[in-house]
Protein backbone atom coordinates (compact mmCIF):
# COMPACT_ATOMS: atom_id res chain seq x y z
CA UNK A 1 0.00 0.00 0.00
CA UNK A 2 1.09 3.57 -0.63
CA UNK A 3 2.96 5.07 2.40
CA UNK A 4 0.49 7.97 2.62
CA UNK A 5 -2.42 5.55 2.78
CA UNK A 6 -0.59 3.59 5.47
CA UNK A 7 -0.18 6.75 7.53
CA UNK A 8 -3.88 7.48 7.28
CA UNK A 9 -4.73 3.88 8.19
CA UNK A 10 -2.42 3.93 11.20
CA UNK A 11 -3.89 7.19 12.41
CA UNK A 12 -7.55 6.34 11.73
CA UNK A 13 -7.91 2.54 11.99
CA UNK A 14 -11.69 2.81 12.37
CA UNK A 15 -12.37 5.43 9.73
CA UNK A 16 -10.10 4.02 7.03
CA UNK A 17 -11.73 1.54 4.65
CA UNK A 18 -9.46 0.94 1.67
CA UNK A 19 -6.88 2.46 -0.63
CA UNK A 20 -6.59 2.14 -4.39
CA UNK A 21 -3.72 3.09 -6.62
CA UNK A 22 -4.34 3.21 -10.33
CA UNK A 23 -2.47 4.99 -13.12
CA UNK A 24 -0.40 6.78 -10.48
CA UNK A 25 -3.39 8.25 -8.62
CA UNK A 26 -3.87 7.47 -4.95
CA UNK A 27 -7.47 7.21 -3.74
CA UNK A 28 -8.44 6.52 -0.16
CA UNK A 29 -11.95 5.45 0.81
CA UNK A 30 -12.98 6.45 4.31
CA UNK A 31 -16.06 6.22 6.50
CA UNK A 32 -18.37 9.19 6.37
CA UNK A 33 -18.08 9.82 10.12
CA UNK A 34 -14.29 10.10 9.89
CA UNK A 35 -14.20 12.36 6.83
CA UNK A 36 -13.93 15.64 8.69
CA UNK A 37 -11.24 14.39 11.07
CA UNK A 38 -9.23 12.96 8.19
CA UNK A 39 -9.61 16.22 6.28
CA UNK A 40 -8.28 18.12 9.28
CA UNK A 41 -5.39 15.65 9.58
CA UNK A 42 -4.52 16.00 5.87
CA UNK A 43 -4.40 19.76 6.16
CA UNK A 44 -2.60 20.15 9.49
CA UNK A 45 -0.23 17.21 9.79
CA UNK A 46 3.26 18.25 8.63
CA UNK A 47 3.84 14.94 6.83
CA UNK A 48 0.65 15.47 4.79
CA UNK A 49 0.41 19.30 4.52
CA UNK A 50 -2.33 19.15 1.89
CA UNK A 51 -3.03 22.86 1.80
CA UNK A 52 -4.42 23.09 -1.73
CA UNK A 53 -7.92 21.83 -2.53
CA UNK A 54 -8.20 20.62 -6.10
CA UNK A 55 -11.82 19.63 -6.54
CA UNK A 56 -14.90 18.20 -4.88
CA UNK A 57 -16.94 15.82 -6.95
CA UNK A 58 -19.60 13.18 -6.65
CA UNK A 59 -20.55 9.93 -8.35
CA UNK A 60 -23.93 8.22 -8.41
CA UNK A 61 -24.10 4.40 -8.14
CA UNK A 62 -27.89 3.78 -8.16
CA UNK A 63 -27.67 0.01 -7.71
CA UNK A 64 -25.60 0.04 -4.57
CA UNK A 65 -26.66 0.22 -0.95
CA UNK A 66 -24.68 3.38 -0.27
CA UNK A 67 -25.68 5.16 -3.39
CA UNK A 68 -23.55 8.31 -3.59
CA UNK A 69 -19.85 8.82 -3.48
CA UNK A 70 -18.35 12.17 -2.52
CA UNK A 71 -14.82 12.76 -3.75
CA UNK A 72 -12.36 15.31 -2.40
CA UNK A 73 -9.01 15.77 -4.04
CA UNK A 74 -6.25 17.64 -2.24
CA UNK A 75 -2.65 18.48 -3.05
CA UNK A 76 0.38 19.38 -0.99
CA UNK A 77 2.51 22.21 -2.33
CA UNK A 78 5.35 21.33 0.01
CA UNK A 79 5.53 17.59 -0.64
CA UNK A 80 3.98 17.67 -4.12
CA UNK A 81 1.63 14.77 -3.59
CA UNK A 82 -2.01 14.36 -4.47
CA UNK A 83 -4.57 12.40 -2.45
CA UNK A 84 -8.15 11.62 -3.38
CA UNK A 85 -10.42 11.00 -0.41
CA UNK A 86 -13.73 9.29 -1.10
CA UNK A 87 -16.67 8.52 1.10
CA UNK A 88 -20.03 6.84 0.56
CA UNK A 89 -23.50 8.09 1.55
CA UNK A 90 -26.83 6.23 1.40
CA UNK A 91 -29.75 7.96 -0.30
CA UNK A 92 -32.11 8.03 2.69
CA UNK A 93 -29.56 9.83 4.86
CA UNK A 94 -27.80 12.04 2.37
CA UNK A 95 -25.50 14.09 4.59
CA UNK A 96 -21.75 14.62 4.73
CA UNK A 97 -19.81 16.91 7.04
CA UNK A 98 -18.68 19.97 5.16
CA UNK A 99 -14.97 20.64 4.89
CA UNK A 100 -15.50 24.36 4.34
CA UNK A 101 -13.87 25.18 7.66
CA UNK A 102 -10.69 23.39 6.58
CA UNK A 103 -10.47 24.58 2.97
CA UNK A 104 -12.70 27.63 2.36
CA UNK A 105 -12.70 26.85 -1.35
CA UNK A 106 -14.85 23.80 -0.62
CA UNK A 107 -17.78 26.21 -0.25
CA UNK A 108 -18.61 26.57 -3.96
CA UNK A 109 -17.51 23.06 -4.83
CA UNK A 110 -19.81 21.49 -2.23
CA UNK A 111 -22.65 23.71 -3.35
CA UNK A 112 -22.15 22.37 -6.84
CA UNK A 113 -22.26 18.79 -5.54
CA UNK A 114 -25.50 19.60 -3.72
CA UNK A 115 -26.96 21.24 -6.80
CA UNK A 116 -26.07 18.43 -9.16
CA UNK A 117 -26.39 15.35 -6.98
CA UNK A 118 -28.52 16.36 -4.00
CA UNK A 119 -25.99 15.51 -1.30
CA UNK A 120 -26.27 17.91 1.64
CA UNK A 121 -23.36 19.12 3.72
CA UNK A 122 -23.60 19.65 7.46
CA UNK A 123 -22.28 22.96 8.80
CA UNK A 124 -22.04 24.46 5.34
CA UNK A 125 -22.43 28.26 5.53
CA UNK A 126 -24.64 28.67 2.47
CA UNK A 127 -26.27 25.46 1.27
CA UNK A 128 -28.12 26.67 -1.82
CA UNK A 129 -28.21 25.71 -5.46
CA UNK A 130 -25.46 27.31 -7.49
CA UNK A 131 -25.77 26.55 -11.20
CA UNK A 132 -29.42 25.57 -11.56
CA UNK A 133 -32.17 28.14 -10.82
CA UNK A 134 -33.24 28.37 -7.17
CA UNK A 135 -36.76 27.25 -8.07
CA UNK A 136 -35.66 24.31 -10.21
CA UNK A 137 -38.34 21.71 -9.51
CA UNK A 138 -37.00 18.60 -11.19
CA UNK A 139 -34.46 17.38 -8.68
CA UNK A 140 -30.79 16.82 -9.23
CA UNK A 141 -29.59 16.68 -12.83
CA UNK A 142 -26.47 14.57 -12.53
CA UNK A 143 -28.21 11.64 -10.86
CA UNK A 144 -28.37 8.62 -13.11
CA UNK A 145 -32.18 8.48 -12.97
CA UNK A 146 -32.47 12.05 -14.32
CA UNK A 147 -33.19 11.96 -18.07
CA UNK A 148 -30.86 13.88 -20.37
CA UNK A 149 -33.68 16.03 -21.74
CA UNK A 150 -35.10 16.94 -18.33
CA UNK A 151 -38.46 16.09 -16.84
CA UNK A 152 -40.69 18.52 -18.68
CA UNK A 153 -40.33 21.73 -16.69
CA UNK A 154 -39.29 23.62 -19.81
CA UNK A 155 -42.49 22.59 -21.60
CA UNK A 156 -44.50 24.63 -19.10
CA UNK A 157 -42.73 27.90 -19.96
CA UNK A 158 -44.61 30.67 -21.73
CA UNK A 159 -42.77 31.75 -24.82
CA UNK A 160 -43.41 34.95 -26.76
CA UNK A 161 -44.99 34.24 -30.09
CA UNK A 162 -42.66 36.32 -32.20
CA UNK A 163 -44.27 35.41 -35.51
CA UNK A 164 -47.69 36.72 -34.49
CA UNK A 165 -46.58 40.36 -34.13
CA UNK A 166 -46.05 41.03 -37.83
CA UNK B 1 -10.89 45.36 6.73
CA UNK B 2 -8.96 48.03 8.63
CA UNK B 3 -9.23 50.59 5.87
CA UNK B 4 -12.99 50.03 5.79
CA UNK B 5 -13.26 50.96 9.45
CA UNK B 6 -11.22 54.13 8.87
CA UNK B 7 -13.48 55.17 6.03
CA UNK B 8 -16.55 54.74 8.20
CA UNK B 9 -15.02 56.89 10.93
CA UNK B 10 -14.23 59.80 8.67
CA UNK B 11 -17.42 59.89 6.67
CA UNK B 12 -20.22 58.96 8.99
CA UNK B 13 -19.32 59.63 12.57
CA UNK B 14 -20.07 63.09 13.78
CA UNK B 15 -18.56 63.43 17.18
CA UNK B 16 -20.88 65.51 19.43
CA UNK B 17 -18.03 66.34 21.81
CA UNK B 18 -15.95 67.83 19.04
CA UNK B 19 -17.06 71.41 18.29
CA UNK B 20 -15.53 71.34 14.83
CA UNK B 21 -17.96 68.71 13.63
CA UNK B 22 -20.96 70.22 15.38
CA UNK B 23 -22.28 72.08 12.36
CA UNK B 24 -21.74 69.28 9.88
CA UNK B 25 -24.95 67.69 8.64
CA UNK B 26 -25.53 64.29 10.15
CA UNK B 27 -25.41 61.87 7.27
CA UNK B 28 -27.93 59.13 7.07
CA UNK B 29 -26.25 55.77 6.69
CA UNK B 30 -27.93 52.96 4.86
CA UNK B 31 -26.78 49.68 3.45
CA UNK B 32 -27.34 49.58 -0.26
CA UNK B 33 -27.94 46.48 -2.31
CA UNK B 34 -26.61 46.70 -5.84
CA UNK B 35 -27.27 44.22 -8.57
CA UNK B 36 -24.36 43.98 -10.95
CA UNK B 37 -25.13 41.96 -14.02
CA UNK B 38 -26.20 39.56 -15.48
CA UNK B 39 -25.77 41.81 -18.50
CA UNK B 40 -22.82 43.99 -17.65
CA UNK B 41 -19.98 44.63 -20.07
CA UNK B 42 -17.32 43.86 -17.48
CA UNK B 43 -18.66 40.53 -16.28
CA UNK B 44 -17.19 38.68 -19.27
CA UNK B 45 -20.40 36.92 -20.11
CA UNK B 46 -23.48 36.49 -17.99
CA UNK B 47 -22.58 36.74 -14.34
CA UNK B 48 -24.58 38.44 -11.65
CA UNK B 49 -23.08 39.73 -8.44
CA UNK B 50 -25.23 41.16 -5.67
CA UNK B 51 -23.18 43.65 -3.72
CA UNK B 52 -23.98 44.85 -0.21
CA UNK B 53 -22.58 48.33 -0.06
CA UNK B 54 -21.74 50.80 2.58
CA UNK B 55 -21.12 53.97 0.66
CA UNK B 56 -19.08 52.70 -2.21
CA UNK B 57 -17.39 49.97 -0.20
CA UNK B 58 -18.36 46.35 -0.62
CA UNK B 59 -19.25 44.62 2.63
CA UNK B 60 -20.56 41.37 1.17
CA UNK B 61 -20.98 39.99 -2.29
CA UNK B 62 -23.14 37.13 -3.43
CA UNK B 63 -22.25 35.54 -6.72
CA UNK B 64 -25.18 34.28 -8.78
CA UNK B 65 -24.15 32.14 -11.69
CA UNK B 66 -25.39 29.38 -13.90
CA UNK B 67 -26.83 31.56 -16.66
CA UNK B 68 -24.63 29.73 -19.15
CA UNK B 69 -25.06 26.27 -17.65
CA UNK B 70 -25.49 23.78 -20.47
CA UNK B 71 -25.05 20.53 -18.60
CA UNK B 72 -21.80 19.59 -20.27
CA UNK B 73 -20.97 17.00 -17.60
CA UNK B 74 -24.32 15.32 -18.14
CA UNK B 75 -23.88 15.38 -21.91
CA UNK B 76 -20.50 13.70 -21.53
CA UNK B 77 -22.16 10.64 -20.00
CA UNK B 78 -24.24 10.18 -23.15
CA UNK B 79 -21.49 10.38 -25.76
CA UNK B 80 -18.32 8.49 -26.53
CA UNK B 81 -14.93 9.79 -25.51
CA UNK B 82 -14.13 11.04 -29.02
CA UNK B 83 -17.46 12.82 -29.30
CA UNK B 84 -16.77 14.94 -26.24
CA UNK B 85 -13.81 16.82 -27.77
CA UNK B 86 -15.97 19.48 -29.52
CA UNK B 87 -17.85 20.05 -26.25
CA UNK B 88 -14.57 20.99 -24.58
CA UNK B 89 -14.14 23.80 -27.14
CA UNK B 90 -17.22 25.43 -25.71
CA UNK B 91 -16.03 25.41 -22.11
CA UNK B 92 -13.52 28.21 -22.26
CA UNK B 93 -14.41 29.45 -25.72
CA UNK B 94 -11.58 31.95 -25.72
CA UNK B 95 -8.93 29.24 -25.46
CA UNK B 96 -10.35 26.09 -26.97
CA UNK B 97 -7.02 24.45 -27.75
CA UNK B 98 -6.01 24.16 -24.13
CA UNK B 99 -9.32 22.58 -23.18
CA UNK B 100 -8.89 20.01 -25.94
CA UNK B 101 -5.39 19.36 -24.69
CA UNK B 102 -6.47 18.90 -21.08
CA UNK B 103 -9.28 16.54 -22.04
CA UNK B 104 -7.19 14.45 -24.43
CA UNK B 105 -4.48 14.10 -21.80
CA UNK B 106 -7.02 12.84 -19.29
CA UNK B 107 -8.37 10.21 -21.69
CA UNK B 108 -4.84 9.20 -22.63
CA UNK B 109 -4.09 8.67 -18.97
CA UNK B 110 -7.21 6.55 -18.65
CA UNK B 111 -6.37 4.49 -21.74
CA UNK B 112 -2.61 4.46 -21.16
CA UNK B 113 -1.85 5.75 -24.65
CA UNK B 114 1.58 7.16 -25.44
CA UNK B 115 1.68 10.09 -27.83
CA UNK B 116 4.35 10.11 -30.60
CA UNK B 117 7.21 12.51 -30.08
CA UNK B 118 6.47 14.89 -32.93
CA UNK B 119 2.86 15.12 -31.80
CA UNK B 120 4.00 16.03 -28.28
CA UNK B 121 5.98 18.94 -29.71
CA UNK B 122 3.14 20.08 -31.95
CA UNK B 123 0.76 19.97 -28.99
CA UNK B 124 3.11 21.98 -26.82
CA UNK B 125 3.67 24.63 -29.49
CA UNK B 126 -0.04 25.08 -30.12
CA UNK B 127 -0.81 25.07 -26.40
CA UNK B 128 1.71 27.85 -25.83
CA UNK B 129 0.34 29.81 -28.77
CA UNK B 130 -3.04 29.42 -27.12
CA UNK B 131 -1.61 30.64 -23.84
CA UNK B 132 -0.33 33.79 -25.58
CA UNK B 133 -3.77 34.32 -27.13
CA UNK B 134 -5.39 33.87 -23.74
CA UNK B 135 -3.08 36.32 -22.05
CA UNK B 136 -3.47 38.86 -24.85
CA UNK B 137 -7.22 38.59 -24.60
CA UNK B 138 -7.01 38.95 -20.85
CA UNK B 139 -4.67 41.93 -21.01
CA UNK B 140 -6.85 43.76 -23.52
CA UNK B 141 -10.10 43.22 -21.68
CA UNK B 142 -8.66 43.82 -18.23
CA UNK B 143 -7.17 47.13 -19.34
CA UNK B 144 -10.47 47.99 -21.01
CA UNK B 145 -12.38 47.24 -17.82
CA UNK B 146 -10.05 49.42 -15.80
CA UNK B 147 -10.27 52.25 -18.30
CA UNK B 148 -7.18 51.99 -20.49
CA UNK B 149 -8.80 51.43 -23.85
CA UNK B 150 -5.82 51.70 -26.16
CA UNK B 151 -4.13 48.47 -25.05
CA UNK B 152 -7.16 46.53 -26.21
CA UNK B 153 -6.58 47.47 -29.87
CA UNK B 154 -2.92 46.53 -29.73
CA UNK B 155 -3.41 43.16 -28.06
CA UNK B 156 -6.28 42.27 -30.37
CA UNK B 157 -4.16 43.17 -33.39
CA UNK B 158 -1.59 40.57 -32.33
CA UNK B 159 -4.18 38.04 -31.21
CA UNK B 160 -5.67 38.26 -34.69
CA UNK B 161 -2.37 37.14 -36.24
CA UNK B 162 -2.44 33.99 -34.14
CA UNK B 163 -6.10 33.32 -34.77
CA UNK B 164 -5.44 33.48 -38.50
CA UNK B 165 -2.66 31.01 -37.89
CA UNK B 166 -5.16 28.70 -36.16
CA UNK B 167 -7.44 29.18 -39.12
CA UNK B 168 -4.79 27.77 -41.43
CA UNK B 169 -3.97 25.01 -38.94
CA UNK B 170 -7.43 23.57 -38.42
CA UNK B 171 -9.95 25.68 -40.29
CA UNK B 172 -11.39 27.38 -37.23
CA UNK B 173 -10.40 30.40 -35.23
CA UNK B 174 -12.03 29.72 -31.88
CA UNK B 175 -13.72 26.33 -31.66
CA UNK B 176 -10.77 24.41 -32.92
CA UNK B 177 -11.05 20.70 -31.94
CA UNK B 178 -7.58 20.10 -33.32
CA UNK B 179 -6.32 17.74 -30.63
CA UNK B 180 -7.19 14.06 -30.85
CA UNK B 181 -6.93 11.32 -28.28
CA UNK B 182 -3.42 10.01 -28.91
CA UNK B 183 -2.10 12.96 -30.89
CA UNK B 184 -3.33 15.73 -33.14
CA UNK B 185 -5.54 15.92 -36.17
CA UNK B 186 -2.98 17.06 -38.74
CA UNK B 187 0.65 18.04 -39.05
CA UNK B 188 2.07 21.52 -39.57
CA UNK B 189 2.60 22.61 -43.14
CA UNK B 190 5.73 24.45 -44.27
CA UNK B 191 3.75 27.68 -44.42
CA UNK B 192 2.57 27.28 -40.82
CA UNK B 193 6.14 26.80 -39.63
CA UNK B 194 7.30 29.90 -41.48
CA UNK B 195 4.45 31.95 -40.09
CA UNK B 196 5.05 30.91 -36.49
CA UNK B 197 8.77 31.65 -36.85
CA UNK B 198 7.91 35.09 -38.22
CA UNK B 199 5.67 35.62 -35.24
CA UNK B 200 8.44 34.64 -32.81
CA UNK B 201 10.57 37.40 -34.25
CA UNK B 202 7.72 39.89 -34.38
CA UNK B 203 6.15 39.40 -30.97
CA UNK B 204 8.75 40.09 -28.18
CA UNK B 205 9.08 43.84 -28.96
CA UNK B 206 5.28 44.05 -28.88
CA UNK B 207 5.22 42.83 -25.27
CA UNK B 208 7.47 45.75 -24.37
CA UNK B 209 5.00 47.99 -26.16
CA UNK B 210 2.11 46.88 -23.92
CA UNK B 211 4.31 47.30 -20.89
CA UNK B 212 5.07 50.89 -21.90
CA UNK B 213 1.35 51.58 -22.08
CA UNK B 214 0.66 50.25 -18.63
CA UNK B 215 3.59 50.21 -16.30
CA UNK B 216 4.07 53.96 -16.23
CA UNK B 217 0.37 54.68 -16.38
CA UNK B 218 -0.61 56.19 -13.05
CA UNK B 219 -4.23 55.18 -13.37
CA UNK B 220 -3.33 51.57 -14.14
CA UNK B 221 -0.98 51.46 -11.16
CA UNK B 222 -3.53 53.05 -8.84
CA UNK B 223 -6.16 50.56 -9.90
CA UNK B 224 -3.98 47.47 -9.63
CA UNK B 225 -1.22 47.89 -7.03
CA UNK B 226 -2.46 46.71 -3.66
CA UNK B 227 -5.93 45.86 -4.95
CA UNK B 228 -7.51 42.50 -4.11
CA UNK B 229 -4.62 41.17 -2.08
CA UNK B 230 -4.81 37.52 -1.12
CA UNK B 231 -2.21 35.71 0.95
CA UNK B 232 -0.61 32.49 -0.20
CA UNK B 233 -2.31 30.46 2.51
CA UNK B 234 -5.77 31.77 1.67
CA UNK B 235 -5.20 31.41 -2.06
CA UNK B 236 -4.36 27.73 -1.55
CA UNK B 237 -7.32 27.15 0.72
CA UNK B 238 -9.63 28.65 -1.88
CA UNK B 239 -8.14 26.40 -4.53
CA UNK B 240 -6.91 29.26 -6.71
CA UNK B 241 -4.47 28.22 -9.40
CA UNK B 242 -2.51 29.57 -12.32
CA UNK B 243 -1.35 33.20 -12.34
CA UNK B 244 -3.86 34.02 -9.60
CA UNK B 245 -2.10 31.64 -7.21
CA UNK B 246 1.43 32.39 -8.38
CA UNK B 247 0.77 36.10 -7.84
CA UNK B 248 0.59 35.28 -4.14
CA UNK B 249 4.02 33.72 -4.23
CA UNK B 250 3.18 30.02 -4.49
CA UNK B 251 5.32 28.21 -7.00
CA UNK B 252 2.73 25.82 -8.42
CA UNK B 253 2.88 25.17 -12.13
CA UNK B 254 1.88 21.77 -13.44
CA UNK B 255 4.04 22.29 -16.52
CA UNK B 256 7.03 22.06 -14.20
CA UNK B 257 5.95 19.77 -11.40
CA UNK B 258 3.75 17.22 -13.15
CA UNK B 259 5.32 17.84 -16.48
CA UNK B 260 3.69 16.70 -19.69
CA UNK B 261 3.95 17.20 -23.44
CA UNK B 262 7.35 18.51 -24.49
CA UNK B 263 7.70 20.77 -21.43
CA UNK B 264 10.29 18.56 -19.68
CA UNK B 265 12.56 19.02 -22.69
CA UNK B 266 12.30 22.81 -22.65
CA UNK B 267 13.97 25.29 -20.38
CA UNK B 268 11.69 27.93 -18.98
CA UNK B 269 11.10 29.65 -15.69
CA UNK B 270 7.91 30.09 -13.76
CA UNK B 271 7.37 33.71 -12.73
CA UNK B 272 6.15 34.01 -9.15
CA UNK B 273 4.84 37.20 -7.58
CA UNK B 274 5.29 38.57 -4.09
CA UNK B 275 2.38 40.72 -3.03
CA UNK B 276 -0.63 38.76 -4.24
CA UNK B 277 -2.28 41.85 -5.68
CA UNK B 278 -3.77 42.50 -9.09
CA UNK B 279 -0.56 44.07 -10.32
CA UNK B 280 1.44 40.91 -9.60
CA UNK B 281 -1.08 38.81 -11.42
CA UNK B 282 -0.73 41.16 -14.39
CA UNK B 283 3.06 41.02 -14.22
CA UNK B 284 3.04 37.22 -14.16
CA UNK B 285 0.95 37.05 -17.29
CA UNK B 286 3.30 39.42 -19.11
CA UNK B 287 6.30 37.34 -18.07
CA UNK B 288 4.52 34.13 -19.05
CA UNK B 289 4.09 35.45 -22.57
CA UNK B 290 7.83 35.92 -22.77
CA UNK B 291 8.37 32.39 -21.42
CA UNK B 292 5.89 31.01 -23.93
CA UNK B 293 7.91 32.54 -26.76
CA UNK B 294 10.99 30.78 -25.37
CA UNK B 295 9.17 27.45 -25.15
CA UNK B 296 7.82 27.70 -28.70
CA UNK B 297 11.25 28.59 -30.05
CA UNK B 298 12.89 25.63 -28.30
CA UNK B 299 10.17 23.27 -29.49
CA UNK B 300 10.51 24.47 -33.09
CA UNK B 301 14.26 23.80 -32.95
CA UNK B 302 14.17 20.45 -31.15
CA UNK B 303 11.16 18.96 -32.89
CA UNK B 304 11.84 15.85 -35.01
CA UNK B 305 11.43 16.85 -38.64
CA UNK B 306 9.17 13.95 -39.49
CA UNK B 307 7.15 11.32 -37.77
CA UNK B 308 3.61 10.28 -36.98
CA UNK B 309 1.34 12.82 -35.31
CA UNK B 310 -1.22 10.33 -34.02
CA UNK B 311 -0.50 7.25 -31.91
CA UNK B 312 -1.02 3.97 -33.73
CA UNK B 313 -3.35 2.22 -31.31
CA UNK B 314 -6.22 1.12 -33.57
CA UNK B 315 -8.47 0.20 -30.66
CA UNK B 316 -8.38 3.79 -29.36
CA UNK B 317 -7.09 6.31 -31.89
CA UNK B 318 -8.75 7.34 -35.10
CA UNK B 319 -7.42 6.18 -38.47
CA UNK B 320 -5.81 8.80 -40.75
CA UNK B 321 -8.43 10.75 -42.65
CA UNK B 322 -7.13 9.90 -46.13
CA UNK B 323 -7.42 6.18 -45.34
CA UNK B 324 -11.00 6.63 -44.08
CA UNK B 325 -12.03 7.82 -47.54
CA UNK B 326 -10.26 5.08 -49.47
CA UNK B 327 -10.09 2.02 -47.25
CA UNK B 328 -13.13 0.07 -46.04
CA UNK B 329 -11.58 -1.23 -42.81
CA UNK B 330 -10.48 2.24 -41.78
CA UNK B 331 -13.94 3.57 -42.42
CA UNK B 332 -15.47 0.85 -40.24
CA UNK B 333 -12.92 1.59 -37.53
CA UNK B 334 -13.71 5.29 -37.60
CA UNK B 335 -17.44 4.58 -37.55
CA UNK B 336 -17.17 2.19 -34.62
CA UNK B 337 -14.97 4.53 -32.61
CA UNK B 338 -17.50 7.33 -32.95
CA UNK B 339 -20.71 5.33 -32.59
CA UNK B 340 -19.72 2.80 -29.90
CA UNK B 341 -16.44 4.14 -28.62
CA UNK B 342 -13.47 2.18 -27.39
CA UNK B 343 -13.59 -0.14 -24.42
CA UNK B 344 -12.16 1.84 -21.51
CA UNK B 345 -10.93 -0.11 -18.49
CA UNK B 346 -12.92 0.36 -15.28
CA UNK B 347 -11.25 2.82 -12.94
CA UNK B 348 -10.97 6.50 -12.20
CA UNK B 349 -8.36 9.10 -12.95
CA UNK B 350 -7.79 12.77 -12.36
CA UNK B 351 -5.58 14.64 -14.75
CA UNK B 352 -4.80 18.33 -14.28
CA UNK B 353 -3.30 20.54 -16.96
CA UNK B 354 -1.91 24.02 -16.55
CA UNK B 355 -4.15 26.09 -18.78
CA UNK B 356 -3.49 29.82 -18.91
CA UNK B 357 -6.21 30.52 -16.32
CA UNK B 358 -5.13 27.85 -13.90
CA UNK B 359 -5.44 24.16 -13.33
CA UNK B 360 -7.96 22.70 -15.74
CA UNK B 361 -8.62 19.16 -14.62
CA UNK B 362 -10.76 16.27 -15.74
CA UNK B 363 -11.89 13.62 -13.29
CA UNK B 364 -13.15 10.63 -15.23
CA UNK B 365 -14.84 7.58 -13.73
CA UNK B 366 -15.14 4.65 -16.08
CA UNK B 367 -17.01 1.40 -15.54
CA UNK B 368 -15.86 -0.01 -18.86
CA UNK B 369 -17.51 0.56 -22.21
CA UNK B 370 -17.33 3.42 -24.62
CA UNK B 371 -18.81 6.24 -22.55
CA UNK B 372 -17.55 7.88 -19.36
CA UNK B 373 -19.62 6.93 -16.33
CA UNK B 374 -18.95 10.31 -14.77
CA UNK B 375 -16.91 13.18 -16.04
CA UNK B 376 -16.19 16.10 -13.77
CA UNK B 377 -14.53 19.25 -15.04
CA UNK B 378 -12.43 21.14 -12.54
CA UNK B 379 -12.67 24.53 -14.13
CA UNK B 380 -10.46 27.28 -12.72
CA UNK B 381 -12.99 30.07 -13.40
CA UNK B 382 -15.64 28.45 -11.22
CA UNK B 383 -13.27 27.87 -8.35
CA UNK B 384 -11.80 31.36 -8.59
CA UNK B 385 -15.28 32.84 -8.25
CA UNK B 386 -15.53 31.04 -4.91
CA UNK B 387 -12.91 33.41 -3.53
CA UNK B 388 -14.63 36.53 -4.87
CA UNK B 389 -16.59 37.40 -1.73
CA UNK B 390 -13.48 37.08 0.40
CA UNK B 391 -11.30 39.14 -1.93
CA UNK B 392 -13.80 41.89 -2.69
CA UNK B 393 -14.62 42.69 0.93
CA UNK B 394 -13.71 46.28 1.75
CA UNK B 395 -12.91 47.37 -1.78
CA UNK B 396 -14.84 49.77 -4.00
CA UNK B 397 -17.48 48.81 -6.58
CA UNK B 398 -15.08 49.66 -9.38
CA UNK B 399 -12.57 47.22 -7.90
CA UNK B 400 -15.07 44.38 -8.20
CA UNK B 401 -14.58 44.60 -11.94
CA UNK B 402 -10.81 44.51 -11.47
CA UNK B 403 -11.05 41.46 -9.25
CA UNK B 404 -13.01 39.18 -11.48
CA UNK B 405 -11.04 40.51 -14.37
CA UNK B 406 -7.84 39.47 -12.64
CA UNK B 407 -9.10 35.88 -12.30
CA UNK B 408 -9.52 35.86 -16.08
CA UNK B 409 -12.97 34.30 -15.86
CA UNK B 410 -14.88 33.03 -18.85
CA UNK B 411 -18.45 32.12 -18.00
CA UNK B 412 -18.64 29.24 -20.47
CA UNK B 413 -16.12 27.42 -18.36
CA UNK B 414 -17.47 28.69 -15.07
CA UNK B 415 -21.02 27.45 -15.61
CA UNK B 416 -20.22 24.54 -17.91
Amino acid sequence: MHPLAETIQARFPDGFLSAQEWRGDLAVTVKREALHAIGRFLKDDPSMACDYIVHVSSVDWPDEEERFEVVYEVYSIRHRHRIRVKTRVPERDCFVDSLTDIWPGADFMEREVFDMMGIRFNNHPDMRRILMPDDFPEGYPLRKDFPLQGKGWRDTFDFLNEGAAS
Amino acid sequence: MAHLEDQRETIYKVDPANPETKDLPILRTEELLLNMGPQHPATHGVLKVILDLEGERITKSTVVMGFLHRGVEKLAEYGTYHQFIPHTDRLDYVCAMYNNFAYCRAVEKLMNVTVPERAEYLRTIVAEVQRIIGHLFWLGTQALDIGAMTVFFYTFRDREILLDWFDELCGARLTTSWYRIGGVERDFTASLETRIRDFLAYFPPKIDEYVVFLEKNRIWLARTVGVAVISAEDALGYGLSGPTLRGSGVDYDLRKYESYGAYPKCEFSVPVGKNGDTYDRYWIRIEEMRESIKIIRQCMDQMPKEGPVLADVPSVTLPPKNRVFTNLESMIQQFKLFSQGFDAPPGEIYCGTEAHKGELGFYIVSTGGGKPYRLKIRSPSFIHMGAFDYMAKGYMIADAVTIFGSYDIVMGECDR
